[in-house]
């Protein structure tokens, strides 16, 4: 592309400005100017403003400055339909599909082809298998969306913004959801669309992809615009210290682990969801201490059943979970507790937190036996304050007292507040689920130094996470969860490319039960 | 910010209640004769007499008591409406304990009042108890529980505790010593008003000062964290209820023990109904129920010097609450005006801490 001066912007957003209602800047001042035909890429760290101003383009969210030109002219839009039919499509993180209805169904839905007042399905069907043909999915028309795998429904979502009538696609991180194969294979898809004239925004804070797929890069931080550049024109390294601020080093300082005994024991361990499918099947393994044990997987492959089961807040159908040695299955989550579970759940909004309460209630909420936190047996104020002061300042929380609602928090504080809960309170079992989703780069680094710092410390960490990068950083050892087995253990991280990785969290490649059963840290091949 | 929250939430409490005043007055001159009398009655009737000034103690005294109860239950989001039914079978308990079993001393008023006490925990554990067991909606089943409450309550007055000598449907007389004394002269103010500052204080320490009245806020906020925190959460809500129901029951038999000869109710009283209204005023803060309790029971002698003195019906009171509850529970009033507010400091001062 070395003819941008010619080129005149499809798009251009200018000036918009969008302040939530906790008076923090969502987009401060923000410019963006998209051309015709373009895979345009919009980076920036979690929070720095990059959903806010797409959902502003789409219609979902009004800003509370600035103008929106589509092909020279000015346009305001009240709502997506608005956008839509001015042809801008959307493509978020978490797909808008009903599971129960057909590809057609959800791709022509709310514009559905109609003959005398019914809907007409022969049409509808021919309009979309055309749209179809491009992704080769036009066998699966009529199959219920529910039982399509991620990458396919994430196809049926574009399908669905072109049949609308989209010439703006956006993508609000596509890739987050997929393996690296299936990230390949939107890319050849996506450059397909732009040799079709298409124009594309591509969401992401990963770098290596933007470099490999996108045209010209936006880089925001912390709501604001800072550039737009030419992808040739400039390295990852140079992206990421302009995404992030300051020159950052990711890299963790870890040394090799020295695992001792064993704190978490899992045997044979089964959970049967709704459909009497087992959700878990039969899994073994073992944690040990000074060890971080990585879960890797496609995200709804059990491993969230898994972790609801160790962490107490779901039955255990069959099997056992034992941690310090002692069997969990007639123990409360708090008598968990006090052996020294300790849990980031991948929710923390849901589970983690009240949001609505201070940053020091939250705090307490886990420690509300500690009487060094009474006064004449009442609650002392002063006391919760000065615990929460001094965790505040030890976490570097960043927040105007401790007093705050954690709503008015930025999501990388919030998880600081779970983490600071989590980490004090004598813990030698660490469940770490996602511990470090949408947050920025600072505040997953202090935690993922705090999960290396526990670990010498002669903590058993669980680890499990979608992020392949955080995998390979914190894990001593990986386990691959697929269809709600594991299909792969892997004793040193190094052993194994990602490419690989990618081939055991799909089921296209699964280890013998000898190999998986290493996982499990016992002298005798465990009985099976 | 935590300042602005304070004083939005002020600021629509009282905006809510100038508007519901405002229509009131709009009816009144719509309606009457007098416009100008009934006006002044209504607003500034009750500081005509000391009497009328005791009243607005005394009416406040018993949906202090409801009102407590009612905060109490909804701070951990159950929204149980046995208060109503708890207060009533509180009243009734206490009458039937005080008559049958008469104690001298101070046996005689802390007896009845534990009874009644035990009446309105037992009635409000039944929804909290099918909550926490079967995750039935605790509203629906509350509100079915009124009805229950009543018919029973009526059903043991009618044959056990009636006064066969007396002319209508009622308990014998209460024995003296299970009476609350008069304290102010020429006023109806009885010792009642002690105990409900007394819940009042209690009910704070134990909402913010206590391992369980954090668990209730916190189960109020957010029931999956509570879970995951490791606490209780059936015990949390059925204590909730339970203290919830026995504050409300022993309202119950502090307003016929300082108000009654007898017990004599044959419908339900409305003071649970009236709790609701409080703890919405109050925001479900115990320390704001005293205030919210004064400014609705002036209201209601208002209407009651009003409707005496002028052609305007008392049940004008009830338009104005309907109104003001309506619009304190509207939270999209002023969220414009603080959104805006928000978006001005942010754009002028050009920061995003």
């Amino acid at each position: 592309m070395t003819d941008h001066e010619q080129v005149t912007p499809i798009l251009e957003m200018r000036q918009i400005s969008k302040v939530y209602g906790n008076g923090v800047y969502a987009n401060q001042q923000v410019s963006l100017s998209v051309n015709r035909g373009e895979i345009h890429a919009l980076v920036g760290e979690n929070g720095a403003g990059k959903s806010t101003l797409m959902k502003i383009l789409f219609g979902m969210e009004k800003p509370d400055q600035g103008e929106i030109v589509l092909e020279g002219k000015t346009v305001t839009f009240r709502s997506p339909q608005d956008a839509i039919a001015r042809g801008i499509g959307m493509v978020h993180q978490h797909f808008k599909l009903v599971d129960s209805l057909s590809v057609t169904e959800n791709v022509t839905m709310g514009y559905e082809p109609v003959k005398r007042g019914f809907i007409d399905r022969k049409t509808a069907k021919e309009k979309v298998s055309k749209i179809a043909e491009l992704f080769e999915l036009q066998d699966e028309l009529d199959t219920a969306t529910g039982k399509l795998p991620v990458g396919i429904k994430q196809k049926v979502e574009i399908i669905k913004a072109l049949y609308r009538g989209a010439q703006i696609l956006i993508l609000d991180e596509p890739t987050a959801v997929l393996t690296p194969q299936e990230t390949e294979e939107l890319f050849d898809q996506l450059m397909k669309l732009k040799s079709r004239g298409y124009t594309v925004i591509f969401i992401s804070h990963k770098l290596r992809e933007v470099k490999q797929i996108s045209n010209r890069i936006s880089i925001m931080r912390q709501g604001k615009m800072i550039d737009t550049v030419d992808t040739d024109g400039i390295t990852e390294q140079e992206i990421s210290s302009r995404m992030v601020g300051t020159n950052y080093s990711k890299n963790l300082a870890k040394k090799a682990a020295e695992p001792k005994e064993v704190l978490l024991q899992v045997k044979n361990l089964t959970a049967v969801g709704m459909n009497k499918k087992e959700v878990v099947n039969n899994v073994s393994f073992s944690v040990r201490a000074g060890e971080i044990t990585g879960i890797a997987g496609v995200e709804g492959n059990g491993q969230n059943e898994l972790i609801q089961m160790i962490t107490g807040l779901r039955k255990i159908d069959r099997g056992s979970v034992c941690i310090m040695g002692r069997d969990t299955g007639k123990l409360s989550i708090q008598e968990l507790r006090e052996l020294g579970m300790s849990y980031i759940p991948s929710d923390r909004m849901e589970d983690g937190l009240a949001v609505s309460m201070s940053i020091g209630e939250n705090l307490i909420s886990t420690k509300l036996k500690d009487r060094r936190l009474y006064r004449h047996h009442l609650l002392s104020k002063k006391k919760i304050r000065d615990m929460a002061n001094q965790l505040v300042r030890d976490y570097r929380i960043k927040c105007d007292s401790q007093e705050t609602p954690v709503s008015m928090l930025s999501g990388g504080n919030m998880q600081k507040v779970v983490v600071a809960r989590e980490f004090t309170q004598q813990a030698r079992l660490i469940i770490a689920e996602q511990p470090t989703r949408g947050i920025d780069v600072g505040a997953a680094k202090f935690i993922h130094e705090e999960l290396i710092r526990l670990r010498d410390e002669n903590c058993a960490v669980l680890l499990v996470t979608a992020d392949l990068e955080e995998l390979y950083q914190l894990s001593d050892n990986i386990l691959v969860m697929y269809d709600g087995r594991f299909s792969a253990y892997f004793p040193n991280p190094d052993q194994v490319s990602e490419t690989e990785l990618g081939n055991y969290m799909l089921g296209v490649k699964i280890q013998s039960e000898t190999e998986i059963g290493r996982g499990c840290h016992e002298e005798e091949k465990p009985a099976i | 910010m935590k300042k602005k929250n304070l004083l939005f939430s002020s600021a629509t409490t009282v905006l809510a209640i100038t508007i519901s005043l405002v229509i009131a007055l709009v009816i009144i001159l719509c309606v009457s004769e007098q416009p100008g009398q009934a006006v002044t009655a209504l607003l500034l009737g009750p500081l005509r007499s000391t009497r009328l000034i005791g009243s607005i103690f005394t009416t406040a005294i018993p949906i202090c008591f409801t009102g407590l109860a009612v905060c109490l239950m909804f701070q951990a989001s159950m929204f149980n409406m046995c208060a109503e039914g708890s207060f009533f079978l509180g009243a009734l308990a206490a009458a039937a304990f005080a008559t049958k079993v008469p104690l001298p001393g101070i046996l005689g008023l802390a007896g009845p009042m534990l009874v009644g006490a035990a009446a309105g925990a037992l009635l409000c554990l039944v929804p909290a108890w099918l909550k926490a067991k079967l995750n039935a909606s605790e509203m629906v089943a509350s509100l079915m529980l009124n009805y229950i409450a009543l018919y029973l309550g009526l059903y043991v007055l009618n044959t056990y505790l009636r006064d066969q000598s007396f002319g209508a449907l009622a308990s014998e007389k209460l024995p003296d010593s299970s009476k609350l004394d008069k304290i102010i002269p020429g006023t109806s103010i009885h010792s009642g008003i002690f105990l409900a500052i007394f819940f009042i204080v209690l009910c704070f320490l134990l909402l913010y000062k206590t391992s369980l009245g954090h668990k209730i806020r916190t189960y109020g906020q957010n029931p999956r964290f509570t879970k995951y925190a490791g606490i209780k959460v059936g015990s949390v809500i059925i204590l909730s209820q339970v203290l919830g129901g026995a504050i409300a029951g022993i309202g119950g038999s502090v307003e016929v023990m300082g108000m009654y000869e007898r017990f004599q109710w044959t419908s339900l009283p409305g003071y649970g109904w009236d709790g609701v209204i409080l703890a919405i005023l109050a925001r479900n803060k115990p320390q704001y129920v005293p205030l919210a309790a004064i400014f609705l029971s002036y209201l209601r002698v208002g209407a009651s010097t009003m409707a005496s003195n002028t052609d305007v019906p008392k049940e004008l009171i009830t338009v104005i609450q309907a109104i003001m509850i309506m619009l304190i529970t509207a939270t999209a009033l002023l969220k414009g005006m603080k959104q805006k507010m928000v978006i001005k400091e942010a754009l002028s001062s050009g920061t995003d801490s």
